[in-house]
């Protein structure tokens, strides 16, 4: 998380959501970090809202109190998103480094009670694949529209501690049923997105439905990335809304140019069919697996590059002795 | 699900229409998700109010293009329905 004073101001904020509007922007997600960490969320909000956009708030329910959730709503914030980690109290508070869960519940009753859309998010990994039941019950439980599964995205801190986080091809399997089952047991009320763990794919992911192409992220400093994880791509260089208007980031920037179109490709990706489905796959996943991020993803068993996935599979098998990183809130255990 | 005549159709809770000034197009947006409508979906849709029967919405459509549009108002809201973004109470 970057520093409080380091971050953009309300005013930023509100001409950069101007800004995404006016190049036809929908859909807005408040995230951090943690956004409630920002006493000026609710005027975010109710800009937002203002605009025409579509928002959510992406919080770990922590700090959500009634007067907020209140104030919130009446500025028009239509949809929250509550990170859970596992159903198993004691896993779950292992690995969110707080005893978070009582207020999770509490954050998720209030959600339903003052009428937002209510969404539950899951990263999935090998310690809490196997309870991905017990999870999606706990999701309805707590009254959830919409419970998205994701498995882990391979980069950063979960690359480290990759060993201990990949399940293995047996728990994927038995968890994609469990999640097939569940899907239609409770259609009509709860929808289920179960995001498919890419190593155990043949082809890469359609990465935000191509660099550059439908979705950015602003951080909290300004800068301005075509995705979450691009800042793992040490060769470039982001250019921050302080400095220029989000329309010249989107439309002229090197970062956001960099791997539009195909002219950047290798092959197989370039004279391959599916680069119009994939675009290649996961630039940040290439450059952290190979160092090159102009390589094909190597998730797709169409590259020789394959094999990197395919030992790493074959490897995952280490005990599960993570190494947390200390983020923001200051935990007793740091 | 089979859809017929006589079938309720109404957005999901979550879903909403509204008019995009940008694109000066109607959307209909919901958690995560838009989906950019044309003319007739956006006119279907104002129909679907929870209370009309599919049989409504088309004879208020049939009235107002001069053409019986039943098969594609049950085409087109089956495609939202697989979507989960319109139900049938």
């Amino acid at each position: 998380m970057i520093h409080a004073n380091g971050e953009l101001t309300t005013d930023d904020w509100k001409r950069v959501f101007t800004h995404a509007r006016e190049l036809g922007v929908l859909q807005l997600g408040l995230s951090g970090g943690e956004p409630l960490v920002r006493p000026d969320v609710e005027q975010l909000a109710a800009h937002a809202h203002s605009l025409g956009l579509y928002t959510t708030l992406v919080t770990s329910g922590v700090g959500l109190t009634r007067h907020r959730a209140a104030t919130l709503r009446e500025a028009g914030l239509e949809h929250i998103q509550i990170s859970i980690q596992d159903s198993d109290h004691a896993v779950a508070d292992r690995i969110a480094g707080l005893s978070v869960v009582p207020q999770k519940v509490a954050a998720a009753a209030l959600v339903r009670e003052l009428g937002f859309a209510f969404s539950i998010n899951v990263v999935l990994h090998r310690a809490n694949i196997d309870r991905v039941d017990e999870i999606i019950e706990l999701a309805a439980s707590l009254g959830a529209d919409r419970l998205e599964l994701a498995n882990t995205q391979y980069y950063g801190w979960a690359l480290e501690n990759r060993n201990a986080l990949l399940p293995t091809p047996a728990q994927v399997a038995a968890a994609s049923d469990v999640a097939d089952e569940a899907m239609r047991r409770h259609r009509g009320r709860m929808q289920i997105l179960y995001v498919l763990p890419d190593y155990h794919e043949a082809y890469p992911k359609p990465c935000y439905g191509g660099w550059g192409r439908h979705y950015l992220v602003v951080m909290p400093d300004g800068r301005t990335l075509p995705c979450h994880g691009a800042t793992h791509i040490t060769t470039l260089r982001f250019d921050s809304v302080r400095d220029h208007p989000l329309r010249w980031i989107w439309e002229e920037s090197a970062a956001f140019q960099a791997f539009r179109g195909d002219a950047w490709m290798q092959e197989p990706c370039r004279t391959c069919p599916r680069k119009a489905i994939d675009f290649g796959g996961c630039r940040c996943q290439a450059f952290a697996l190979t160092g090159e991020a102009t390589n094909p993803d190597p998730v797709c068993t169409l590259t020789p590059l394959r094999t990197i996935i395919d030992k790493a599979v074959r490897e995952a098998t280490g005990p599960p002795a993570y190494r947390y990183r200390y983020i923001g809130l200051e935990t007793e255990r740091a | 699900m089979t859809l017929t005549a006589a079938s309720v159709p109404v957005l999901w809770r979550l879903a909403r229409l509204d008019f995009d000034r940008v694109r000066q197009q109607r959307v209909l947006l919901y958690p995560e998700g838009v989906v950019l409508l044309n003319e007739t979906g956006g006119a279907i849709l104002d129909l679907c109010d929870g209370h009309r029967s599919i049989g409504d919405v088309a004879a208020i459509l049939q009235e107002r293009y001069h053409c019986d549009v039943t098969a594609d108002v049950i085409d087109y809201l089956s495609r939202l329905i697989e979507r989960e973004l319109v139900r049938v109470e």
